[in-house]
């Protein structure tokens, strides 16, 4: 198991040093003049084209392909990631100041869903009934054919438009100035939920959470058709097994039947499933963020992608192949602890 | 392949997907009838007034853009936006129709491409084996590494604005998936007796891969590519409506609904007041992407051996 799983971690910066040179390729397809604007906060140096070769030579930009490589991998390591004109400040600077934002947003989705769905999932397999059957497959058909931006847009239609329920946004004015402005509110994890919570105030914590239900459910909802649905297809196949009907012609009793002998190896399709949907997420991030204009790392570099901003978009690409690489690096080795047949191989 | 289309066509879900599929086919290929272009490039959606909140269904053209078709000389067809206008006085219904169009060339392009690409990598990987097949599958792992949204989105803006590049992007970070599966299904095959045989009569590698192992392999790739041409419109469509995707003004649904998106929650005391400039694109991409779904759906389920007999 041990050495399954170092195997996997010593691959991992093979990955990266892949993905970095797939993002430096794409990089190069621009002119080293527009590679040189994501390295200066000031336009007018372009102007000068003295000045503009200077800073080309110093940042390596028409340099040929390996030293140009290196040297781009070796700011990289530096955090050096460039000058972001939309958040008007270092790329780096940005993506960190904007992450906890997008985490809160990510975790609250996939954590009930990976819970709650699996529960379900294996209820309605054990309650075997059609018309429920017919329900999920019904749903998980529709939630795949709505695209995000439609569903999201729908429930801020809905739910702020008609009802006024669930503002866009991620904070209401008056709170964004007590979180932000004022002395007295203590940031501890940067997740406003919990850090209103530690602070005592309740009322921050429920308006955080009325601007947070949208986005969670427009980035969630094909997800909770979809692990319903495998969960439920792959718990009635276990089920049909012999060795459960040994299991059920010996006496034991239906619970651990069901939670002992069946759920673990009905869980294997369903964690590959459970992958690819937090990998699925990381997408939907930025159309969620965009749609709510909640101000979290999808919605910032949405604005970059508008207004040519490089910088700011290649150093997302590279911090979101960054969490791909782990999270599928996560879903490996938990696929390796469910299932003992993985680890031979 | 008879059992297919029998199926296909007995079967409830899939014969409303294949309905739905024809009507936008029709849609698509009559687009000149139903809603005459007033421009040389047909795909430009024609404005109806300079206003820039929408205009509710059945808003007429507004005398200053009378004023300048004539001006310019062309003929006055259609006097009525019959689904309204998005903002900027786009014609909306105008847009849905053509944007069938772009809607079936981004789907059926992009994902003919990524399936060849896949195809030519998966099967070169399975078939050859060893060192290739681990260098091309780390390569596929590489590009796997990106999320699929970001990897287009980048891609397409540094290429630049355009329906061409949002393809080219699409197939570029697409293929990944048919190159695995083709390359499990020729993993097994190619132990099969009859391409030993072939191995031993002297046939050449590449006419028994494209001869032998391809069509008896091709087809669970050909189930994912009709479930993938969904997904992919919605991928151009997200791509739009985060404004890198089609030019201003073209003709593609993803740039209606992003259109629609400021006026969404409409005037103060008018709750929804705008809502056809969401409603009417969404119902197009919905039902358009929901019918490809259908008819992938069964055909997985009927390619499932495990399921055979049972349907």
């Amino acid at each position: 198991m041990l050495s399954y799983i170092i195997r996997r971690i010593l691959i991992l910066p093979l990955i990266l040093l892949g993905v970095t040179f797939l993002i430096f390729c794409l990089f190069s397809l621009l002119s080293p003049m527009e590679r040189l604007a994501t390295y200066i906060n000031d336009p007018s140096v372009l102007k000068n084209p003295q000045s503009a070769q200077r800073l080309i030579d110093k940042y390596h930009l028409d340099e040929p392909f390996p030293s140009g490589y290196v040297h781009w991998l070796k700011s990289l390591l530096r955090f050096d990631f460039g000058w972001s004109p939309t958040a008007n400040q270092p790329v780096w600077e940005a993506i960190m100041q904007r992450l906890p934002a997008t985490m809160e947003l990510v975790l609250y989705s996939i954590i009930p869903v990976i819970l709650v769905g699996i529960w379900l999932g294996v209820i309605s397999a054990v309650h075997h009934n059609d018309i429920l059957d017919q329900f999920i497959r019904v749903t998980a058909i529709i939630g795949w054919s709505l695209p995000t931006f439609i569903f999201g847009l729908l429930i801020l239609f809905i739910f702020y438009g008609m009802l006024g329920w669930l503002p866009p946004g991620r904070l209401s004015t008056w709170a964004q100035y007590i979180v932000y402005a004022e002395e007295g509110f203590k940031n501890y994890t940067y997740f406003i939920t919990i850090d209103s919570l530690l602070n005592g105030r309740l009322d921050i914590f429920w308006d955080a959470l009325k601007h947070l239900i949208g986005p969670i459910i427009t980035l969630s909802y094909i997800s909770w058709a979809y692990l319903l649905r495998i969960t439920r297809s792959s718990m009635l196949e276990t089920l049909r097994k012999d060795y459960i009907r040994t299991a059920r012609s010996k006496g034991v009793d239906e619970k651990t039947v069901i939670h002992q002998h069946a759920r673990k190896n009905a869980m294997i399709p369903v964690v590959t499933v459970a992958g690819m949907m937090i990998i699925r997420m990381l997408g939907g991030v930025v159309i969620t963020e965009t749609v709510f204009t909640y101000p979290g790392l999808g919605f910032w570099a949405a604005s970059s992608a508008q207004q040519l901003d490089y910088g700011s978009i290649i150093g997302f690409a590279l911090l979101f192949a960054f969490l791909m690489v782990v999270g599928n690096l996560i879903v490996d080795v938990s696929y390796a602890l469910i299932d003992p047949r993985v680890r031979l191989e | 392949m008879n059992r297919i289309v029998k199926k296909l066509l007995s079967n409830t879900t899939s014969l409303i997907g294949l309905i739905l599929l024809f009507v936008f086919v029709i849609i698509a290929v009559f687009a000149p009838i139903i809603a005459p272009p007033l421009f040389s490039d047909p795909y430009q959606i024609p404005r109806m007034s300079w206003d820039t909140e929408p205009q509710p269904p059945g808003f007429p053209l507004s005398d200053d853009m009378i004023f300048i078709y004539e001006s310019m000389g062309e003929p006055i067809i259609r006097d009525k936006a019959i689904f309204g206008t998005a903002q900027g006085g786009y014609d909306i219904f105008y847009g849905l129709i053509w944007g069938t169009r772009t809607a079936f060339r981004i789907g059926i392009v992009t994902v003919v491409f990524s399936m060849l690409i896949g195809v030519i990598l998966g099967s070169i990987a399975a078939y050859f084996g060893g060192w290739l097949d681990e260098l091309l599958m780390r390569i596929t792992d590489i590009f796997l590494s990106i999320p699929f949204l970001v990897a287009a989105m980048v891609l397409t803006t540094i290429l630049g604005r355009g329906l061409d590049k949002v393809m080219i992007a699409l197939v570029f970070f697409g293929w990944m998936g048919y190159a695995r599966v083709i390359r499990g299904s020729i993993l097994c095959a190619k132990e099969d007796v009859y391409v030993m045989a072939a191995r031993a009569l002297g046939v050449k590698d590449y006419s028994i891969i494209v001869r032998h192992l391809l069509p008896n392999t091709i087809f669970p790739v050909m189930v994912q590519a009709s479930m993938n041409i969904g997904s992919m419109v919605i991928t151009a469509a997200a791509l739009s409506f985060l404004g890198v995707g089609a030019p201003l003004g073209y003709a593609d649904w993803g740039q209606m609904v992003s259109f629609a998106r400021n006026w969404i929650i409409g005037s103060p005391g008018h709750a929804g007041e705008y809502w056809y400039a969401v409603f009417f694109p969404a119902v197009f991409i919905v039902l358009f992407v929901l019918s490809w779904n259908l008819v992938g759906d069964t055909l997985r389920d009927i390619m499932d051996p495990r399921l055979r007999g049972e349907l």
